[in-house]
């Protein structure tokens, strides 16, 4: 394994003493009066305005990628409608009024079921935004098929924000097959003629250079806005062969472009931190959750349009809610220390997966973000042991096999993992997911021969 | 007292024996691995002669005890036949004297050495008391066992904890099964009406403790001048070998259980050394013939055809083209299936299939404690119930050597993992029609990925067809003198339901 995984010690300087003595304020209410801490206020959502045409955008918009599962009668997985329809409910009343879909998401079910719980408010009171997915078959024809499905999906006549789908996977020339090469984009931008598409932008992973080439198309095409990863650890340190946001977003500042953020919590690692990087963070501000520092991050740029969270659970929904009701924007000093903060999360092994699984489905059934995220867990949690003469290892080994049963099902782990590679393509974070599987196998493995060296 | 201390072993002998075949994590074996060796059939079988010799000298001075004590049989028939004595004074003293049924015993006997000396394991495990129990532990008992520790695993993942895991329960041989349930019936029917009617007609060790326990220097004894006839001792007999008549007891019968010690109001019996005043008792001539339960032997009439090797049509996944290709979910995966192997494969420390099948008595025990899910019990018919290796859920592990450590009969003798890494108990072939590589034009690799003995090596595949992904095209070849036969390439090979490599067993294992 890496020698990186030494810094165990971390786990010791965990000042975990935040006791801010109680100061409860003096004189009039005794403590101990207050019955619950306060629901999320509605009516104090920060909004944004475009500066193309003027929508009031929502600070929070809903990613609809990571929506709550079922199971139907059949035992399939599908989308549990009524949940959808509460978070969809609750979000529109407290002002979330941005909603981002694409054909492909959820196991292609993720458009019907957003429309679904959004038709049921007024389809002005809301803006919708899907994408032309076209990722396996980018001829005309099936491109064409793709678009007008997203119409027949959603039930509706138009898009306020349209999105060329994840370019920068696979460079400059797939941009321009997938797009230009076969008409496409000249035909998106008729549709925005015609009023059927609002805003056209394109959604963002990759290298620098494509990004650097699509927005040389700007003065060709006209970019209503564009759709990068931002968040407190990628402004600086983006990951594999993705670009530091902190380039991205200046470079759309520069142009005027309005910015929408996805991943401002990285799939949900900005929230599940080490403990001690948790205690930091919570330590500064008792009130607010782990993962309000990321999106008040993300939220603090004036050029960011929304802010995308795909929230599957309620609890999610109200403490983001809450973190743009209003947006506290932070201050030059708290960007410092929540660089710091990405200096020290860095220093943890983790594998910079965000649980998209676009990888998925495994043509092997590997449960390929289920491993990754089971390793990551154990990471920030001590639980990978270095060598066997480590002082936890008889714990840490009992804790990460048995733990690694319950959260993969044995036919789905790495050592199933053929390293065919097909799941790479997919990967906007640029993991070679193989390469890891294999490690983590190899890991595991030599947890169960106990025959782990630290200088494997 | 002598009844005390005797319920009380039998009980610790009773509840360990079966621990042993309940406990899957293997941890139990350091301790209790000792009681299943002691068991006089494998010891008979590993040729184990410290405890041979032990038990005989057991029986010459004390009698039957071991049957009383140390087989599990014979105390789980105690315990049906308590069960139905607590129901009443009736149903307690509902024993009668019986002559011996010497000719059933010797054929049972005789059968038994026949089909061990002929080979025919699967016979002789029929009979074997001891494995017998086995297979109800395992068979009946572990599922419960394992039930429990799933429903505690359950609840400690809710609540964080790893103290215990779970478990996956699958019935592991149909015919075993139905032979375990049709014994755990016949034995509990039997003890339920007659006590110790199977170990005093059927089973073959009694009758060779028997042989011994006659010349017993210890025994129960009754006193002919104290004895006032009642006949409570012959109907409060479960062995139903008290004579009360000419105050006689048939002592190739008599367990050693001391109850009739304590129902003897008159204190007319006694356990004492017996070679003081001998007092000759006539020979036992039966008035009456009373019931006692014809000897049944289990038709295991559980014939099983071979796995129906009827290939199916090669369900080529017709992957049709998609339109496009959607986020998330999970493929399908088909289970595997067992090739039909020309020789199995049985574990290392077996030293080969003959030298397993004439040792193992089937008793199950290897299969309780094989984490791996790789033993199970064979279905053909001349190994029935004998286990034997197969690696659709699982492979051998190379840290793992439960199985060796675990056999009381010296079927698998102790191997060290060290060992074990260099022992060949089959080898792998390669079906490259059902490769991956070859099949859809992907690269793997995974079989040689994980082979422990590094025997597999992937080799540059001739045509066209060389790169695919940026990576080239490999498929796998076996050096079979390196490979152990473990199966990992078997059970992690993506092929389904067939592996595109599989695993042959060897007749005879060699050290490489």
């Amino acid at each position: 394994m890496d020698k990186r995984y030494t810094r165990r010690d971390f786990l010791k300087i965990a000042g975990t003493g935040s006791a801010l003595a109680g100061a409860t304020a003096l004189g009039c209410t005794p403590a101990g009066n207050k019955n619950t801490v306060s629901d999320a206020p509605a009516g104090e959502m920060t909004y944004r305005t475009n500066p193309g045409n003027g929508d009031k955008v929502s600070l929070l918009g809903y990613g609809c990628m990571r929506w709550p599962m079922t199971k139907d009668e059949e035992g399939r997985d599908v989308i549990d409608q009524e949940t959808v329809n509460g978070l969809v409910d609750y979000a529109m009343e407290h002002g979330v009024n941005y909603y981002d879909t694409s054909p492909v998401y959820v196991q292609g079910q993720s458009e019907k079921a957003s429309a679904i719980a959004l038709n049921r408010h007024p389809r002005k009171s809301y803006y919708l935004a899907t994408k032309l997915s076209n990722f396996s078959n980018w001829s005309r024809e099936n491109s064409m098929l793709m678009y007008r499905k997203s119409f027949e999906n959603m039930e509706t006549d138009y898009f306020d924000y349209y999105l060329l789908h994840s370019i920068g996977n696979g460079g400059t020339k797939m941009f321009e097959e997938r797009y230009f090469d076969n008409g496409m984009a000249d035909f998106l931008m008729k549709e925005r003629e015609a009023g059927r598409i609002r805003n056209l932008g394109f959604s963002f992973h990759g290298t620098q250079e494509t990004f650097d080439y699509a927005l040389s198309l700007h003065d060709k095409v006209h970019w209503d806005f564009v759709q990068i990863q931002l968040n407190y650890v990628d402004w600086k340190h983006a990951s594999g062969r993705n670009v530091n946001a902190d380039y991205l977003y200046s470079e759309l500042e520069k142009r005027g472009i309005p910015a929408v953020i996805m991943e401002p919590l990285l799939g949900g690692r900005l929230s599940k931190v080490p403990q001690h990087v948790a205690d930091r963070l919570l330590e500064r501000n008792p009130d607010g959750s782990v993962a309000s520092w990321a999106f008040r991050f993300a939220g603090t740029p004036s050029g960011v349009l929304t802010v995308l969270s795909g929230m599957t659970y309620m609890e999610h929904l109200i403490d983001n809610v809450k973190t743009y009701s209003p947006l506290v924007p932070l201050n030059q000093e708290e960007l410092d220390f929540l660089e710091e903060t990405a200096q020290l999360m860095m220093t943890y092994p983790t594998i910079p997966c965000n649980d998209c699984k676009y990888c998925m489905p495994c043509p092997y059934g590997i449960d390929i973000p289920a491993i990754l995220l089971h390793y990551n867990k154990c990471v920030n949690e001590g639980k990978v042991a270095n060598s066997r003469e480590s002082e936890n290892y008889r714990k840490a080994r009992r804790a990460y096999l048995v733990s690694y049963d319950r959260a993969v099902p044995a036919l789905r782990q790495a050592d199933h993992c053929t390293g065919c590679g097909q799941c790479n393509d997919h990967c906007p974070q640029s993991i070679d997911i193989p390469h890891e599987l294999h490690k983590i196998d190899r890991y595991i493995e030599n947890l169960r021969q106990d025959t782990l060296q630290t200088t494997d | 007292m002598l009844k005390k201390l005797r319920v009380t072993l039998a009980a610790i002998f009773f509840i360990c024996i079966t621990l042993l075949f309940l406990d899957f994590t293997g941890t139990l074996h350091a301790w209790l691995g000792w009681m299943a060796k002691i068991q006089f059939i494998p010891a008979v079988l590993a040729l184990n002669l410290a405890v041979i010799v032990l038990l005989v000298l057991l029986m010459l001075v004390l009698g039957r005890v071991y049957c009383s004590v140390i087989c599990p049989l014979g105390i789980f028939q105690d315990i049906v036949s308590w069960i139905n004595g607590k129901r009443g004074k009736k149903q307690k003293n509902r024993f009668s004297y019986s002559p011996a049924k010497s000719w059933l015993r010797y054929t049972f006997l005789a059968i038994f050495i026949v089909a061990l000396v002929a080979g025919i394991g699967s016979l002789a495990a029929l009979l074997d008391p001891y494995a017998s129990y086995g297979r109800i532990a395992s068979n009946l008992f572990a599922p419960l066992w394992q039930l429990g520790n799933n429903f505690l695993a359950w609840i400690a993942e809710r609540v964080d904890s790893y103290a215990f895991y779970s478990t996956d329960v699958w019935l592991k041989s149909l015919p075993t099964f139905i032979i375990a349930v049709v014994t755990f019936i016949i034995i509990a029917l039997l003890a339920w009406r007659g006590g110790r009617t199977y170990c005093n007609t059927v089973c073959p060790v009694g009758t060779v403790l028997g042989f011994l326990s006659r010349f017993a220097m210890f025994r129960p004894v009754i006193n002919a001048d104290k004895c006032r006839s009642c006949s409570l001792c012959s109907r409060g007999c479960k062995a139903s070998c008290i004579d009360y008549k000419n105050h006689s007891i048939d002592y190739s019968r008599c367990v050693d259980c001391m109850d009739c010690i304590d129902t003897c109001k008159d204190g007319a019996i006694s356990y004492r050394f017996a070679y003081g005043k001998k007092k000759a008792a006539a020979g036992p001539s039966a008035p009456k013939a009373p019931e006692t339960g014809a000897g049944e032997k289990e038709t295991g009439t559980s014939r099983r055809t071979f796995i129906a090797s009827a290939v199916m049509a090669a369900s080529a996944a017709t992957l049709k083209a998609q339109e496009m290709k959607l986020d998330g979910g999970l493929a399908e995966i088909q289970d595997k299936k067992i090739p039909d192997r020309q020789t199995r494969i049985v574990p290392a420390g077996a030293l080969g299939i003959s030298h397993f099948a004439q040792h193992c008595t089937a008793c199950q025990l290897c299969v309780s404690v094989c984490p791996s899910q790789v033993l199970r019990p064979s279905t053909s018919l001349l190994n029935l119930m004998q286990p034997e290796m197969s690696y659709e859920r699982g492979y051998c592990r190379p840290e793992c050597t439960k199985c060796s450590d675990a056999c009381p009969a010296g079927a698998i003798s102790p191997v060290t993992v060290e060992e074990k890494s260099s022992i060949q108990i089959g080898h792998a072939v390669v079906i490259r029609e059902n490769c991956i590589v070859e099949r859809d034009g992907v690269s793997c690799g995974n079989c040689a990925r994980h082979c422990p003995s590094g025997a597999i090596s992937m080799v540059s595949l001739e045509g066209e067809r060389q790169f695919k992904h940026g990576r080239e095209l490999r498929i796998p070849v076996v050096n079979v003198e390196r490979c152990i036969g473990c199966g990992a390439c078997e059970n992690l090979c993506p092929a389904r339901p067939f592996s595109a490599i599989y695993v042959e067993g060897h007749q005879i294992h060699k050290t490489i």
